[in-house]
């Protein structure tokens, strides 16, 4: 095993420092910035104008008195419920006929209003089209009950006050604590596989150099196949953490620097430094199981195509099996829950979801083991198809057992002799 | 464009003096210790899907010999070599390399050099070879200092700092040869080796491995050239559609064909015709044949009592080509004398 090891480390630290040492690591590090920087300016653009563009204005076609009323209650009820919840208004007088001015009104390309309220205060009646009707028509409801109780309080001599209320935080209440670690565990699970994600796809690329360098027989002729493998898995895990290392603290720089005052996720139950440590421990294990079988599978294939190929039906199932962990997080001891936490590939984003949501430690120890044991078992399997696949070794026509090397057996015919005759 | 390897004729990897290990003796498949084998094989099979590769191939190796396994592209030479090293595994068969049942077991021990030559581009000629030694348990510090002193020793000391993609053919093949000599190894087996080099550096690779040969190292390799195993080898393995044909000393196999009469006579027939064996050849007043059993006396006394005249009389001493015609088949061996691909490109 020791021998193992060494020969795995060797390998290890060639592809770790020729990765690192690369002008290419460069771009590798700074790439994933890009996406976050230009999602976050188009994002905020994005939503600013999707905001604009579907916030609706209802016309209202009210005199001069209704107008005041109803301006007030809008601007009332507006200032309780938050800008942008209540639709704008847009109060014009009456000119001519209602049902012409109603019909103008919808029709005018400038103003784009999404309906009409006619006689707002006597008998209302909202035009538009079904679908607005009903998401409007509880909003102006509400406007116009409002309207109308200020009228009647101004006409028996009342104002009504806004009523103040005293606020007097307290640190958490179960309910609250539970909808934010909810979030964290979401946040959590979603970090964890995207990272695995982009980085166990680098595994694919690597074997392929390692193919066409055909450096890959100087290397089984010195070492076993199952350090070749493990050393690559190292080296790759070694650079994703370097990658993550950076990435976290980059991140954590910039908000330091950029926004100090910002509110963080919500602190998850086991505690932020427990939940990092097994936050670590879990994309360690997710990146081996799911590293694992990408180079398992990539030593299946014998060019960047057939390996991009190969990979759709991986990555396809790894969203899958994110989406399973991802439905347990609302209830994290239910059956689904359980479910994702044995299945092994699914199991680190469930168990990180869990720690953000419940404070036992002892499930982490037993979910790491039995991850731990389901990593031997893949890498074991997977490199077993390295060593067939990349040395074209051949395909036996008996079957080995599965924990062991194929078995030798002594050939039954007669020994060739030492000097053959002539044919 | 033939690129030069540069390794003095009289080059001398200095390395620590040859001392075989009794560990690694040779054993019979009974795990007897027996005479020092530095590889034996026994019955060993490889298929390769329906296609049968290996074909129950034995070998013994002595140690500190220099044997060569001769063969045509595609006989199985390097599927042979790959089953001994512990590539892959045979699906029949047992060898035992350096002692070792399982050959990875030595691989500390052995040096190889694939017949496709492999390293990374980005690394620089030191590195490589520390790599390589590494990889074989040679601390990389350690390493990187004995490349240092095998690149200078064999005038590639101003591309030591130099990455290998920037290296011509010649230089990177040096520099994958002194990778695998860089541990100490106290076997090298060479895949083809001399393919894509120039006579001189094949001369000069020749060289290296008396060398090594001289220093107690047993130097295995395979070759489609017959000349090469001739000047070179103390013993071969002829290899013909995976199956060894023959295996011996060379001159063992030589002296399996009787040395050959080439005799020109000035008469074109008379009683000396009775001297000659029946199937003597002849074109025009040239006759050969093989040596009689009788030797070279009676053959002599025959031809002058008979009155033949005799203008020029030869014995050639067979040549290993002529010892492969005879046991692979004159078929095989013009195959194997075709030049192979890399050799034409070279």
């Amino acid at each position: 095993m020791n021998e193992l090891i060494r020969a795995a480390l060797v390998i290890a630290r060639r592809d770790y420092v020729a990765s690192v040492w690369s002008r290419t690591f460069l771009l590798f590090l700074i790439g994933p910035l890009f996406p976050i920087m230009f999602g976050f300016v188009f994002g905020s653009v994005g939503a600013k104008l999707d905001s604009q563009a579907t916030h609706p204005t209802v016309a209202v076609i009210a005199g001069d008195a209704e107008r005041d009323v109803l301006t007030r209650a809008h601007r009332r009820l507006g200032a309780r419920l938050g800008s942008g919840v209540l639709p704008d208004m847009w109060i014009v007088a009456p000119q001519g006929p209602v049902a012409a001015q109603t019909r103008a009104l919808l029709g005018d390309e400038t103003t784009k209003v999404v309906a009409v309220l006619a006689d707002p205060l006597g008998r209302p009646r909202l035009i538009g089209p079904e679908n607005v009707l009903g998401d409007i028509k509880g909003d102006l409801a509400l406007i116009i009950d409002q309207a109308r109780q200020d009228t009647l309080l101004s006409h028996a001599g009342g104002t009504p006050s806004p009523v103040e209320l005293a606020l007097d935080p307290v640190r958490q209440s179960a309910g609250n604590a539970s909808t934010a670690r909810l979030l964290t565990a979401r946040a959590g699970q979603l970090v964890l596989v995207m990272l695995t994600m982009i980085l166990a796809g680098m595994l694919l690329s690597n074997l392929i150099e390692e193919k066409s360098n055909k450096v890959i027989e100087v290397l089984a002729a010195a070492v076993p196949v199952d350090a070749i493998f493990l050393g690559k898995l190292i080296a790759m895990l070694g650079m994703s953490l370097t990658g993550i290392a950076v990435w976290g603290t980059t991140a954590a720089v910039a908000i330091l620097t950029l926004a100090p005052g910002a509110a963080g996720l919500p602190p998850p139950a086991v505690g932020w430094p427990t939940f990092l440590a097994l936050g670590v421990a879990y994309f360690t294990a997710s990146y081996l199981l799911l590293g694992a079988a990408f180079l398992g599978i990539g030593a299946q294939a014998n060019s960047v195509r057939e390996v991009q190929t190969l990979s759709m039906p991986v990555t396809m199932g790894q969203l899958v099996v994110f989406a399973f962990a991802s439905s347990a997080v609302s209830d994290p001891n239910g059956a689904t829950a359980i479910g994702a936490t044995i299945f092994p590939w699914s199991s680190p984003f469930a168990m990180l979801a869990r720690a953000a949501q419940l404070t036992e430690i002892w499930p982490h120890l037993l979910a790491i083991l039995w991850q731990a044991i389901w990593i031997a078992l893949i890498i074991r399997f997977a490199s077993r198809r390295f060593r067939v696949s990349v040395l074209k070794s051949g395909g036996s026509r008996r079957r080995r057992g599965f924990f062991g090397r194929r078995r030798v057996k002594s050939s039954t015919r007669t020994p060739t002799s030492r000097v053959e005759r002539p044919v | 464009m033939q690129e030069s390897l540069v390794i003095p004729a009289k080059a001398g990897i200095q390395l620590p003096p040859p001392e075989l290990d009794p560990r690694f003796r040779g054993h019979d498949i009974v795990g007897n210790a027996v005479t020092d084998y530095a590889i034996q094989a026994h019955g060993l099979v490889k298929d390769f899907g329906d296609t049968r590769a290996v074909d129950g191939i034995d070998l013994a190796v002595p140690a500190g010999s220099i044997y060569g396994v001769l063969g045509p592209n595609g006989a199985g030479k390097t599927t042979t070599l790959r089953m001994l090293l512990g590539i892959i595994d045979p699906d029949e068969g047992h060898r035992t390399l350096l002692g070792h049942p399982a050959p990875l077991k030595a691989a500390k021990l052995v040096g190889y050099l694939p017949e496709e030559r492999g390293l990374y581009p980005s690394m620089t000629a030191r590195d490589a070879i520390a790599f390589m030694g590494a990889l074989r348990g040679l601390p990389l510090k350690e390493g990187k200092r004995r490349a240092t002193g095998l690149l200078e020793t064999h005038g590639l000391g101003e591309v030591i700092a130099r990455p290998i993609r920037t290296l011509s053919k010649g230089m990177a093949q040096t520099v994958q040869l002194l990778g695998t000599l860089v541990h100490g190894p106290r076997l090298i087996v060479l895949d083809e080796p001399f393919s894509g080099l120039d006579a001189l550096n094949q001369g000069r690779l020749e060289a290296l491995i008396r060398t090594k040969a001289a220093e107690g190292v047993t130097v295995l390799f395979s070759t489609h050239v017959i000349a090469h195993a001739e000047r070179l080898c103390e013993r071969i393995a002829i290899i013909a559609a995976g199956r060894v044909r023959f295996e011996g000393g060379v001159e063992e196999a030589r002296s399996r064909l009787r040395p050959r009469v080439r005799l020109a006579t000035r008469a074109a027939d008379g009683p000396w015709r009775a001297a000659l064996p029946p199937d003597a050849a002849h074109d025009g007043s040239t006759w050969t044949f093989e040596l009689p059993d009788s030797g070279v006396e009676p053959l002599l006394k025959g031809l002058i009592d008979g009155g033949a005249g005799i203008e020029t009389l030869s014995i050639e001493r067979p040549g290993l080509h002529d010892a492969f015609v005879a046991i692979a088949g004159a078929t095989v061996a013009a195959d194997m004398e075709a030049p192979a691909p890399q050799d034409v490109a070279a």
